[in-house]
C-alpha cells in the first residue's frame, strides 16, 4: 500500500493550486484528508473586495484533490496499474455549501465512493471545518487514467 | 426485428438524460454514434452503460466497453451478454 505522503507527491498539481495538505486515512471504499487555507492566495485581494472568503469553486477544488484525484491515484495503484502518468478530467460536480471558510482556516474532506467503474470514479464527498461543522457537501465525477484521455 | 425495435426503444429511454443533441436523438436509429453524433461525453458513456447493467442484470467488461459506441454496437453486446447469463 502506498504511505500517505506518496499518493501527495503524485498528485499533478503544484502551488499555487495544490488544495491537498495531508490524508488521514484511505481504503478501497474512502478517504480523508486537510488542507488550512493560506492567508496569502492570491483570489482572497478579488473575493471579495475588503472581506476575504474562500470562493465555492476552491472549495470545491480541494473537495475533488482530496476526495476524488488523491482517492483515484491509491485506487488504481491497489488495482495494480501504472500512476507515473496519470490524466484527470473533472467530468461533473453538484455541491451545496452551508457555512463560509475565511482565509487560514482548516477543512476536513471526506469522500465515499459511489463507484469507480471504465475509469469513472465517483464520490459523494463532504467537508467540514474545526469545529467539526458541515462547510459543504455533494457528488463529484472525474476521469482518471494513465492513457490519454478521449 | 419487433425484438429489436423493443430494445431500440428501452436504449432511448436509458440514455435519454445524458444526450447533448436532440435532434440526433429524435432521429435515432441502429448506426446513431454516441458520442459523435449524440455529443455524450465519456464520463456520461460509463453511466449508460452501468444503466444497461442494471436494466438487463449483466455484467460488460473493459473489451465490451470500449466496443461500445454506437446503438448498434451496443445492441449486439446487450444480446451477447444477456445470452450468456
Amino acid at each position: 500500500m502506498m504511505t500517505f505522503k506518496e499518493i501527495i507527491a503524485k498528485l499533478p498539481y503544484a502551488k499555487p493550486f495544490l488544495f491537498v495538505d495531508e490524508i488521514l486515512e484511505v481504503n478501497e471504499n474512502g478517504i480523508s484528508g486537510t488542507y488550512t487555507f493560506d492567508k496569502n492566495h492570491d483570489f482572497y485581494k478579488g473575493h471579495f473586495k475588503n472581506n476575504p472568503v474562500t470562493p465555492g469553486v476552491i472549495l470545491t477544488e480541494s473537495m475533488a484533490q482530496i476526495g476524488l484525484v488523491s482517492f483515484g491515484i491509491y485506487l488504481m495503484n491497489e488495482s495494480g496499474e501504472s500512476i507515473d502518468e496519470i490524466q484527470i478530467a473533472l467530468t461533473s460536480s453538484e455541491i451545496d455549501f452551508y457555512k463560509p471558510i475565511f482565509p487560514g482556516e482548516k477543512v476536513i474532506v471526506k469522500s465515499q465512493k459511489e463507484y469507480f467503474r471504465f475509469n469513472k470514479l465517483k464520490c459523494k464527498v463532504e467537508m467540514f471545518n474545526l469545529n467539526e461543522e458541515l462547510v459543504c457537501r455533494g457528488k463529484i465525477a472525474g476521469m482518471i487514467a494513465t492513457k490519454k484521455l478521449k | 426485428m419487433s425484438d429489436k425495435i423493443e430494445m431500440i426503444d428501452e436504449l432511448k429511454i436509458l440514455i435519454k438524460p445524458y444526450i447533448q443533441d436532440e435532434e440526433a436523438y429524435k432521429n435515432l436509429h441502429e448506426d446513431t454514434d454516441f458520442i459523435e453524433d449524440l455529443k455524450i461525453n465519456s464520463a456520461n458513456l460509463v453511466d449508460i452503460i452501468l444503466d444497461i447493467e442494471d436494466k438487463y442484470d449483466i455484467d460488460i467488461d473493459n473489451d465490451s466497453m470500449d466496443k461500445m459506441l454506437s446503438v448498434k454496437a451496443a445492441l449486439e453486446i446487450i444480446k451477447i451478454k444477456v445470452a450468456e447469463k
